[in-house]
């Protein structure tokens, strides 16, 4: 291959003082903290929506339907325009809000929907005596669902999550839509003010893999710890 | 006849048809037209008036019209005048690497020539230069890019005027918070609805993204030049041979007063779609260029 390569384009100067790699960097953190904000919504609440969608009574079911299929049907992209561009429009209390906090809004909820539904997949997949056991021994049903149902759930439900997890990490991209300075937004902008596409774009994605992949063995990590075999959710 | 005149003639025909062979033996990307019989354009879609969308798969604009002119002359002169000319959008990120790996021929939107992009591309003759200045609201009494200290300032991803604002801020110590568009409308907008208090970017995006806006009136174009820029057409490097087919066309263009003509048209009068106009008279440089035309990348001007 004659491409001719040129990796010292990381260490120019990109016009205001700073070095491509430190934007490069910068630009990682701003990816990482969109995904670790948003995960962290997400997570809260995809486990309420989707725990809603199992208990018995039917008003609380249809707010978890009601939510999930909200935020299911509609594109990743255009939720997050929704957020930016619609909702400061129609809800003047949104105005002042930073674009960023918009955006881990717009992620957080799209991927607590999805969340949502593994568990509630982990919940329907015990068997339902646990819950009438549960609650056989006296325990409330929040009660049963804190101590019975969701810690068996999750740890069944762990593999689906850690593809959120990573999913989450690779969908932070689409913040460069609305000027969120990560590394998608960086690789565009740095590829065409050094015209040296491929180490950038290669740079980039180096770092998007190390990321996800990271998350992944964290999560299997916790796997392995929270583990209690013989359990529904513990064999090996 | 004679042995003698036999063989003058064989090496007459001979050299005839080597020099037939010669005449057509085309190269890069005019072989490529004559072999496809089509013609890949690609423009823009929001660089009015260079070059943008009236919907529908339509593109007009006055880099689009030059080049359906100069496409028609090289047209006659590979001899394929039936070839078809396509036209596909490209965007600030893409149409370089789309002009490099053959999917577009020709550039014609607003592209500026620079030395960094020389090294990938080539660039016809400069045949327009804008000025890197800033919309605001009319209302909002800016008039000055230093007067933009702790506010907002919006321009588009993947274009030239990113850098400049950057090293605009380092040179005079600034502080401004800039705000990314994905595109020229996307970047409009947030200058409309008040997520920015100013939009960088060529005064004629500017003025074409005013003029087709809701209320124009309410934005005017403000504060100093932060760059000249040159604008050309843009097409496959190492080829020669378009190149020379392209420049000739734009200076017969020049010399012979159509692109002038084209100019009024596009910065002078009413424009489709809302009939407004740019209001731009052709400056100074632009001028000296159509009497002089080069090719000279843009911080050739810079130097000045």
């Amino acid at each position: 291959m004659n491409y001719h390569w040129e990796w010292q384009v990381f260490l120019r100067d990109d016009g205001s003082g700073r070095t491509y790699i430190e934007w490069m960097i910068s630009a990682w953190g701003w990816t990482l903290s969109v995904a670790a904000c948003a995960w962290v919504l997400a997570l809260l609440i995809g486990s309420l929506i989707g725990t809603l969608r199992t208990v018995p009574q039917r008003g609380w079911q249809r707010v978890g339907d009601a939510w999930v299929e909200l935020f299911r049907n509609i594109p990743l992209l255009v939720q997050i325009f929704l957020w930016y561009h619609v909702v400061p429009a129609v809800f003047t209390a949104f105005k002042d809000l930073p674009a960023f906090v918009l955006v881990v809004f717009a992620l957080g909820f799209f991927t607590s929907a999805r969340i949502a539904e593994q568990v509630r997949a982990g919940i329907q997949s015990l068997p339902s005596g646990q819950r009438m056991a549960g609650q056989a021994l006296g325990l409330t049903l929040p009660q049963t669902y804190r101590h019975v149902i969701l810690p068996m759930a999750f740890r069944i439900v762990i593999p689906p999550l850690t593809s959120e997890a990573m999913n989450i990490i690779k969908n932070s991209s689409v913040a460069f839509a609305v000027s969120i300075a990560e590394m998608t937004m960086f690789a565009m902008q740095a590829q065409e003010e050094t015209s040296r596409g491929i180490e950038i774009y290669l740079a980039v994605t180096t770092l998007y893999v190390v990321s996800a992949f990271s998350v992944n063995r964290v999560m299997a990590g916790i796997e392995g710890r929270v583990r209690v075999p013989g359990t529904i959710g513990g064999g090996k | 006849m004679n042995k003698t005149s036999i063989l003058i003639a064989a090496l007459f025909a001979a050299a005839g048809f080597a020099a037939a062979a010669s005449a057509q033996e085309l190269t890069g990307t005019l072989k490529k037209i004559k072999d496809s019989g089509k013609v890949v354009m690609g423009t823009r879609d929001s660089s009015a008036p260079l070059a943008y969308t009236l919907g529908g798969g339509q593109y007009t604009g006055y880099h689009v019209e030059m080049c359906d002119r100069i496409l028609d002359t090289i047209k006659k002169q590979i001899n394929a005048p039936a070839a078809k000319t396509e036209y596909t959008l490209v965007t600030s990120q893409n149409r370089i690497p789309l002009v490099e790996n053959g999917t577009v021929d020709i550039e014609c939107g607003s592209t500026t020539n620079n030395a960094a992009r020389q090294k990938q591309v080539a660039f016809g003759l400069t045949t327009y230069v804008t000025e890197v200045r800033m919309a605001v609201r009319a209302n909002s009494g800016l008039t000055s890019i230093n007067q933009l200290n702790g506010k907002n300032v919006a321009t588009t991803t993947g274009t030239t005027s990113v850098q400049t604002l950057r090293k605009h801020e380092r040179a005079t110590g600034v502080d401004f918070k800039e705000i990314y568009g994905k595109d020229h409308a996307d970047s409009f907008l947030l200058l409309e609805s008040g997520r920015a208090d100013a939009f960088v970017m060529d005064d004629n995006i500017l003025a074409g993204n005013i003029g087709n806006s809701k209320n124009p009136r309410d934005f005017i174009i403000a504060g100093e030049v932060l760059s000249v820029e040159p604008i050309a057409v843009m097409f496959r490097k190492d080829d020669p041979a378009f190149k020379k087919a392209v420049d000739d066309a734009i200076r017969s263009m020049m010399k012979g007063g159509e692109l002038d003509k084209l100019y009024v048209k596009w910065f002078q009068s009413p424009i489709p779609p809302r009939n407004s106009n740019m209001n731009m008279p052709m400056g100074n440089t632009l001028k000296g260029l159509l009497a002089n035309p080069n090719d000279r990348p843009m911080e050739d001007y810079a130097k000045k």
